[in-house]
């Protein structure tokens, strides 16, 4: 990788940990929990790594099979993540 | 890779942003994770295009796989169980990113043949020791939170000194993992150290500190993700795995400052462990019992109920009859509301979910800083499965180990009535001033029974 290009990825880097930080303590403390189980499922997004792991092709590979073992967990992860995260704000009502 | 897909990535992290942002309003919320949810979506459909077709047979059914049993246990889970589904789900996320991360080093070094870069090795180091330790720190966590081991805390002598040691001799590894990178012992020695350290770094931690460890972890999983888009040069990964790890900093600190100790403190370890010797040999606390119908009465008789909430309330499933409790009240035209401290339950936020399931109104549920100044023009105080946490020693005594810690001012309320089981401790072992005093009345027994009798009186009364 090139300095420009690693550069590039530290400048978003750094700009989205800002912006997380200003968004974050935003949120309500009644909304911690789901806050917590949603930006779960959002780091699920190593799913992407994973598929791009799975593309090898054959199974004669170690990185095959890791990317495999992989994407099952991350898909664990983001589906029961958001899913469960859901079921959560469903129940919280005004009335 | 096409320019669609770095739209479509783009996009995505638009979206991430978006249900962060959704998530600060709580009727939006549902909304935000909507979004999110969608955004994923999209990241995956566009890194599909990407790859080769041939291969959708294995990518297909590990996704089946996977989502199948993130469904199922997202369906089944108690509520009471959040705090360990996310502290398993944590661990997948780690685990998920360092093997990605073994995956690319292996591609590299046995299928492809190249040499890898100083930045790309510095990532995937960085992503098998991140995602090593979110994994088996998660499972401690995990293990912990279920009551598969015991929630105190395990200590032995030299234990910082070997998380030391260890930590230098991953540090030696992997610089060996960079100038011999095609043994993969060096890189195997890595996940192995990167494994272990994940479990001595959690076990030295109590049970009652476990809301401040699955917080840091979520932040782990998310710099496992950002370590793992370095190494794919891909800024989808690296925008949502530092909203995620901000998310999980910021939490950090929240429970850490509810509790008044630093975060050195708490990953230290050992905490509850030496105050059993401190003040028994204080003054004998001399309390006053209530009955049921007492207790009603003066429900019956008040305008105003702050109700206190703590774990203990879960654990007797006590939650349904509580919003009895405040059916009848309402009936009655009393001001009834329910005071949240940040560390009540196991999770940040915990409490919340815990009574919203019970189906009360979230503008019921009041933080810690927005009602502490109405306890003292309230008639009547519900304390119900919590303890440490309206322990005016936090504010009196110097000795005590809770000393500093922000309390709830129930003591300063009229009347506090205590549903409790037994005289027993709290999480942090230690006796509780606040029933020794006047203006204080003990309701002894199992608190859905006891409550539940309390409701019967009241709808006698009616």
């Amino acid at each position: 990788m090139d300095t420009a290009a690693l550069l590039m990825l530290i400048y978003v880097l750094v700009l989205a940990s800002f912006l997380g930080f200003e968004l974050i303590s935003k949120v309500p403390p009644t909304l911690h929990t789901p806050l917590m189980s949603g930006s779960n499922a959002i780091s699920g997004i190593t799913i992407v790594g994973a598929l791009i792991a799975t593309n090898e092709m054959g199974f004669t590979t170690l990185s095959k099979w890791l990317g495999m073992f992989a994407l099952v967990l991350a898909t664990i992860n983001v589906v029961g993540g958001y899913a469960v995260t859901d079921r959560m704000l469903k129940m919280f009502k005004k009335k | 890779m096409s320019s669609i897909v770095q739209v479509a990535y783009l996009v995505s992290s638009i979206l991430f942003v978006m249900g962060i942002k959704f998530l600060g309003k709580t009727k939006d919320a549902r909304r935000g994770n909507f979004l999110s949810a969608i955004g994923m979506l999209i990241a995956v459909v566009a890194t599909l295009v990407t790859l080769d077709i041939l291969t959708f047979v294995e990518i297909f059914a590990c996704i089946l796989v996977g989502g199948a049993i993130g469904l199922y246990y997202a369906k089944k889970v108690e509520m009471t169980q959040i705090p360990e589904m996310v502290a398993l789900f944590n661990g997948f996320g780690g685990i998920a990113s360092l093997a990605v991360a073994l995956s690319d080093h292996f591609l590299k070094t046995e299928v492809l043949q190249v040499e890898i870069d100083t930045v790309n090795s510095v990532s995937i180091i960085a992503s098998v020791l991140i995602g090593g330790v979110t994994f088996t720190g998660s499972m401690v966590a995990w293990m912990k939170l279920n009551g598969k081991i015991s929630g105190q805390p395990i200590m032995f002598t030299g234990q910082h000194l070997l998380n030391l040691l260890l930590l230098v001799a991953f540090l030696g590894v992997a610089v060996m993992t960079y100038l011999f990178q095609i043994e993969p012992i060096y890189i195997t020695i890595l996940v192995v150290i990167a494994l272990l350290v994940g479990v001595l770094i959690v076990i030295p931690i109590g049970g009652a500190d476990m809301p401040v460890v699955i917080s840091l972890l979520n932040s782990y999983s998310g710099m496992a993700a950002c370590a793992t888009g370095f190494i794919l040069n891909n800024n989808v990964l690296i925008v949502a795995g530092s909203l995620v790890g901000a998310s999980g900093i910021i939490l950090t600190q929240i429970m850490c400052k509810a509790m008044n100790r630093s975060l050195m403190n708490v990953l230290l370890g050992g905490f509850g462990q030496t105050v059993a010797a401190g003040p028994q040999d204080g003054p004998q606390i001399v309390i006053k019992e209530v009955g049921v119908e007492e207790a009603a009465m003066l429900f019956d008789s008040a305008s105003s109920v702050i109700v206190v909430p703590g774990y203990g309330m879960a654990v007797a499933q006590a939650q349904h009859v509580i919003r009895e409790l405040m059916e009848q009240c309402e009936k009655r035209n009393i001001d009834f509301r329910f005071a949240i401290h940040p560390v009540a339950g196991r999770m940040p936020g915990h409490m919340n979910v815990l009574l919203a399931e019970a189906n009360i109104s979230y503008d019921k549920l009041i933080e810690m800083e927005a009602i502490n100044d109405d306890f003292s023009n309230t008639d009547l105080v519900f304390v119900v499965g919590a303890n440490d946490v309206v322990n005016p020693a936090a504010r009196t005594n110097p000795q005590s180990p809770i000393y500093g810690m922000p309390i709830l001012n129930a003591d300063k309320a009229r009347t506090v009535i205590v549903s409790k089981r037994s005289m027993g401790k709290g999480y942090a072992g230690i006796e509780n001033e606040l029933f020794g005093y006047p203006n204080c009345l003990m309701l002894f027994g199992d608190a859905k029974q006891t409550i539940t009798k309390v409701v019967g009186e009241m709808k006698e009364m009616a």
